[in-house]
């Protein structure tokens, strides 16, 4: 006979599974969510495997690099910084 | 300062030390900064406002407001959470976009319920790509893909994606500058992440 709990709590199916994934990635699962979901992967290659695109997913997220400023923007936040320290108060109104 | 050489700030500063440098009078200092922020900002700008040139303005602006707020900026958050919180406050200001009301759940499913048999479990599973991105030449274009994609998303999941994962802010950050609680956030960036995701799959998968 299967243990009480796994009567009481409904299985996590792949639909739900995928659903559950940032907050677990997050820590934002209750402890028994959290049991829940691992006891899915542990028996699903499937999620086990989306899981682990969702992390390489991130990964290759965080490589993307914003572009780099041209030289003419440079410029002019050389130009922009210059004017501030010649005058740090230009255009703000008088208190 | 080491050996007596003045030394210039270089990219592995922390934010903290340029900005030491920056209210020492530093310029290079500040040169530094701009270039680590101000391409994420100006895309987080326009998420806001309806072109980039408004989006590049009111980066500029923001920018000019930091300086002049150096001297009062007393270090309670980091220096990157208190730039984008001018940064979004003058973006809304521009865009006159009201403070969002955050309507987030639009039941949008991580993976396309089409892929699930009725009890729920994988009809079509996840296609194979994670091996290929051990390539590196791949996996740049893997991040290439993923950098169009970004723009791609809807204006709130992009924000987050962009500041959680591109930017690497944390969840309390984003939250911060976003004004969004903790749990809308969750849901834009499990929304945002899985479209990513599925783009790759889309692109670079095999059965």
């Amino acid at each position: 006979m299967l243990p009480k709990f796994r009567l009481r709590h409904r299985d996590v199916v792949c639909q739900q599974a995928v659903e559950l994934v940032t907050d677990y990635l997050e820590g934002a699962l209750s402890w028994a969510d959290r049991r829940r979901f691992e006891r899915h992967l542990a028996g699903c290659p499937h999620c086990t495997e989306y899981l682990a695109q969702m992390r390489k997913t991130i990964e290759l997220t965080g490589s993307v690099r914003p572009d780099d400023l041209s030289p003419q923007v440079q410029d002019e936040f050389i130009a922009i910084y210059r004017q501030w320290r010649a005058d740090p108060d230009a255009g703000r109104p008088a208190s | 300062m080491r050996g007596g050489h003045k030394l210039s700030p270089v990219e592995q500063d922390t934010d903290a030390e340029l900005l030491g440098r920056l209210r020492a009078g530093d310029e290079q200092a500040f040169v530094v900064l701009v270039r680590r922020h101000h391409a994420a900002m100006v895309q987080l700008a326009s998420s806001f406002v309806p072109s980039v040139a408004v989006a590049e303005e009111v980066a500029q602006d923001t920018w000019v407001a930091v300086l002049r707020g150096i001297s009062a900026f007393e270090g309670r958050s980091s220096l990157r959470t208190w730039l984008l919180r001018i940064l979004v406050n003058r973006a809304r200001t521009a865009g006159q976009r009201e403070r969002r009301t955050v309507a987030v759940g639009d039941g949008e499913p991580a993976v396309d319920a089409a892929r699930f048999d009725e009890t729920g479990h994988w009809q079509y599973p996840p296609e194979r790509w994670i091996e290929e991105a051990d390539d590196r030449l791949s996996a740049a274009k893997m991040a290439d893909r993923i950098r169009s994609a970004i723009e791609d998303l809807p204006a709130r999941q992009r924000e987050v994606v962009t500041l959680r994962d591109v930017e690497g802010l944390s969840s309390e950050e984003v939250c911060s500058v976003l004004e969004i609680s903790e749990g809308n956030q969750r849901v834009l960036l499990h929304r945002g992440r899985s479209r990513l995701r599925q783009v790759i799959e889309t692109e670079f998968g095999r059965p």
